[in-house]
């Protein structure tokens, strides 16, 4: 094929087939990929893990385990291991029997026969479904500086933003085939220039910003471009503390779903703010200023797309993003006092905390999780968008404090301590 | 009648009936629940986008901004263009997004039965003139015409 990229000798052999047609058509669609965004060079992926956003066997999706299946049997499989995305399955959360049904025997026809295809991909073990993969107790979290050809929104904004690592926002498919080739299209946030500042996000709240909210509001209004945002800081204090990194899990998710962000800077806080400061702003920024007012517009445009809309919540999901071991900590504290506020004792709402197999592994080392079992909420791996992807659950009542969620199904948006008095002592 | 020059980003000649969407297309919301459930004609499902929702992308000249959502957005495209559930042709006023890139070039490299050109960079006042239902004609060199 033409192409006007610079390849290295190895890169241009591939391409021409010294290893067959299949790694010479995986290397032609990076090689087309990266020049529809002006890529000059194919540069080598640096991260020790890959992570890949398809993890479920969608029968929608038969091509694709085609396209897999085509991969295995020319031996073009990932240089690298990877955690994917979770299970869109678990038994644990509550289900009817026309659910099961859909779920099993219709929609997630595929799933053991692609979770096989993954293991011989290079899946690095059973428990690595998680799209927050580069959790501490995952362990798949590159090293500032790292080149990454991973996909899921809410973890390449995380690994650029928070880790300093460089992943441009690829889509399925292409994350698998940068880690085979052993290189990614250099462009876009791979770039110094890239990741210099489009917009300066101006926070001028009176009381610490509800991540998810914020998040979304920026994410409308900067869509795909870079914002720098000063004024958090004030509410986050400086540094990453593992409070900080979980909101700022939760925020990004927001900004990539409800827009199409894939890199923010935080002021004093995220690595590349805190080393080079405003020095990351273009020139000619725009400025968003946001208050009170502007946040609880945003809210308020949220539409709510329930058949029934004052219906009675009948499922609540938290952890989309996957929650946090710090996180799942904080909120069984908060639920004990809550109930016992309200004269509860178990939830009055079935809610289901989602999280990486290997977090909820640690939790369940910890005396928080016979507490939080024992307040009635449910712990769970499964992917709530996944879960809700249905026809069956459009017309279902199910609230949620993800803005992920919002944005993907028919899930209503509460902010975290709505959802708290929801769960705890029931709907208004 | 109007003519229009963009990118060809996928190449191919066509001719369709507009349908547009002025904001954003959620790839995954809105082809999901037609290539689950074997709707041929691609009845767009995405509730949030008000300009193509219950209406028949399969065969349409899709003229949209970008596509947005998930990043399972390219293999959602390559899945509709396997299952020959694609839109006639993909028409972007902006420069393509990574994601749709991504499925037009997968289809394009890994599928040989199936044509879908895409055409990118056509502006903004191509978005703002085209409307559904108008004849779309387009050449392998990026030009649309809308009549």
């Amino acid at each position: 094929m033409k192409h006007s990229m610079k390849l290295t000798e190895e890169q241009e052999s591939v391409l021409a087939g010294s290893r067959g047609d299949t790694l010479a058509k995986v290397m032609e669609t990076l090689v087309r990929y990266g020049e529809l965004f002006g890529a000059d060079e194919m540069v080598p992926v640096t991260s020790e893990y890959n992570h890949l956003v398809t993890s479920f066997g969608l029968k929608a999706l038969t091509p694709v385990y085609g396209l897999m299946e085509k991969l295995i049997e020319a031996g073009a499989v990932s240089k690298q291991k990877f955690t994917a995305d979770p299970r869109p399955l678990d038994g644990n959360v509550p289900s009817n029997i026309l659910q099961d049904l859909i779920f099993k025997k219709f929609m997630y026809s595929k799933q053991d026969f692609y979770e096989e295809q993954l293991d011989k991909l290079g899946l690095i073990d059973s428990d690595s479904f998680t799209c927050a993969c580069y959790m501490d107790e995952v362990g798949n979290t590159p090293k500032k500086g790292d080149i990454l050809s991973w996909s899921e929104s809410s973890a390449v904004v995380y690994a650029n933003s928070v880790l300093g690592a460089r992943c441009n926002r690829n889509s399925g498919i292409i994350d698998l085939m940068g880690s085979i080739a052993g290189c990614v299209p250099s462009f876009g946030l791979l770039k110094d220039e890239g990741r210099r500042a489009d917009w300066i996000v101006e926070i001028k709240t009176t009381k610490k910003p509800e991540a998810q909210l914020l998040g979304s509001a920026i994410g409308m209004k900067v869509t795909e471009d870079v914002p720098y945002v000063k004024g958090l800081d004030k509410w986050l204090g400086e540094g990453l503390s593992e409070d900080t990194k979980t909101y700022l899990k939760d925020f990004g998710a927001a900004t990539a779903s409800n827009g199409a962000v894939g890199l923010y800077h935080i002021d004093r806080i995220t690595p590349e703010a805190a080393e080079q400061g405003e020095a990351l702003i273009k020139d000619g920024a725009k400025v968003y200023v946001i208050d009170d007012e502007e946040l609880e517009r945003v809210y308020k445009s949220y539409p709510v797309i329930w058949k029934k809309k004052d219906a009675k919540p009948k499922l609540c999901f938290m952890g989309c993003p996957h929650m946090s071991l710090n996180q799942l900590i904080s909120w069984t504290q908060k639920v004990e006092e809550s109930l016992k506020k309200y004269g509860n004792a178990k939830v009055v709402i079935p809610t289901v905390f989602t999280a990486a197999p290997k977090v909820l592994e640690a939790f369940g080392k910890t005396p928080y999780a016979e507490r939080l079992k024992s307040t009635g909420v449910i712990t769970s791996y499964i992917c709530p968008l996944m879960y809700m992807n249905n026809p069956l659950c459009s017309s279902m009542p199910v609230i949620t404090s993800s803005n992920k969620l919002r944005t993907y199904t028919s899930a209503k948006y509460y902010t975290d301590d709505e959802i708290l008095v929801q769960i705890t002592k029931g709907a208004e | 009648m109007k003519t229009f020059q963009g990118r060809t980003v996928s190449p191919g000649n066509v001719c369709a009936e507009a349908l547009v969407s002025h904001g954003g297309l959620n790839t995954l919301a809105s082809f999901q629940k037609a290539l689950q459930f074997g709707d041929k004609k691609a009845t767009c499902g995405d509730q949030n986008n008000p300009d193509l929702y219950g209406k028949q992308m399969a065969g349409k000249a899709l003229c949209l901004p970008q596509t947005i959502g998930s990043t399972t957005g390219g293999l959602v495209l390559y899945c509709a263009c396997a299952m020959h559930r694609q839109p006639a042709c993909m028409l972007f006023s902006q420069p393509i997004d990574s994601l749709a890139g991504a499925g037009a070039v997968l289809a394009d490299v890994w599928l040989e039965d199936v044509s879908m050109p895409v055409i990118d960079s056509l502006g903004d006042e191509f978005l703002d003139y085209v409307k559904d239902g108008m004849k779309i004609t387009v050449t392998p060199e990026g030009t649309v015409t809308v009549e």
